[in-house]
């Protein structure tokens, strides 16, 4: 049987694209900034996400935790009184656009602010797609070592903002700093990186400030 | 690892050129996937042998052109292979800088059973 060759050349992602975009549209219409949040499981995403949205005062937050299973870090957020919806994928290892659109179109979001979508923990798949953001903020660690940049380019490629967690623990770890920064300023030349301490405080109001300036 | 959703975008993708075209079949499909969209090949073909089934793309075969990430060199002014664990040109030694290659993510052609013949 004859065949013809068709080019297509067809984006495989155009259409989850087009849903992350209307999102986004959706949240800046209503003065929504939404924040991606990713890091490896057990970088402090929860821990650090509860000092900033402390530190944000007057500034209105909401939260979508996303989890493979369990409400445990949702939980967290509700006891303190922070609007936080729980998103499980079951195995998916990142959170999806069409997820965050039913999401978002289910949460009553009734006041400008910023909404912070923390990822699945994983470096990979999270970095790779944008699912309705304004900004991706990345949450690494001393404890992970200082290679990471250079194992996991894109996350660093693609963050805004780029929080150093755990800084308390640098005396008793061999990270090392020049060349964690020299591997994060070739690969993004302009995003802030802060260094901070979830287990004490320290350091979080410089990402305040920024996101503030962001709004 | 999230080959599963981006293998059933694929196959729609496919099946649409196909019932655009009038084929009732597809014999091959050429996919460009860059080293940065974390999707493993092997995987793709997995799945697409289970989503494809029942539809034009049955059968096809999947071929993929892998594309590795490049950095261009700010001194030289020329891309090169990002070398694991580090940014370095291997010609001078200066840090790299990201570039859209390695980013690729998309069906090129398809070569379908022609049935008007």
């Amino acid at each position: 049987m004859d065949t013809k060759d068709i080019k297509i050349m067809a984006d495989i992602n155009e259409e989850i694209g087009k849903i992350a975009a209307g999102t986004r549209e959706k949240l800046r219409g209503k003065g929504v900034l939404a924040v991606n949040v990713i890091g490896a499981p057990g970088a402090g995403k929860t821990s650090c996400l509860l000092h900033i949205i402390e530190g944000l005062k007057g500034v209105r937050c909401y939260v979508i935790e996303g989890d493979i299973q369990s409400n445990i870090d949702t939980d967290r957020l509700k006891a303190l009184g922070i609007e936080a919806v729980q998103i499980n994928t079951g195995g998916e290892c990142h959170l999806d656009s069409v997820q965050i659109q039913n999401t978002v179109n289910e949460m009553p979001l009734d006041g400008s602010g910023i909404l912070f979508i923390e990822n699945i923990g994983n470096l990979v798949c999270p970095a790779e797609s944008n699912i309705g953001e304004s900004l991706k903020m990345l949450i690494v660690t001393v404890t992970e070592g200082a290679d990471k940049p250079y194992k996991y380019p894109l996350a660093f490629e693609k963050a805004g903002i780029i929080i150093l967690n755990k800084a308390d623990l640098l005396p008793y770890v061999d990270f090392d700093m020049d060349y964690f920064m020299r591997g994060v300023r070739a690969l993004n030349a302009d995003a802030p990186v802060f260094e901070v301490s979830a287990k004490n405080g320290a350091g979080f109001d410089g990402v305040c400030e920024c996101l503030a300036r962001v709004l | 690892m999230h080959e599963y959703s981006v293998t059933k975008r694929i196959v729609k993708i496919i099946n649409g050129a196909a019932a655009e075209h009038r084929a009732e079949r597809v014999k091959t499909a050429f996919l460009v996937i860059g080293e940065n969209t974390c999707i493993i090949p092997e995987s793709v073909q997995m799945y697409f042998d289970m989503i494809a089934k029942g539809t034009p793309s049955e059968g096809a075969v999947l071929k993929v052109r892998a594309v590795k990430a490049e950095m261009r060199c700010p001194s030289c002014g020329k891309n090169f292979i990002r070398p694991r664990f580090s940014f370095e040109c291997p010609v001078c030694g200066a840090l790299g800088s990201p570039t859209d290659v390695g980013n690729e993510c998309y069906v090129e052609r398809v070569e379908l059973f022609d049935n008007a013949l």
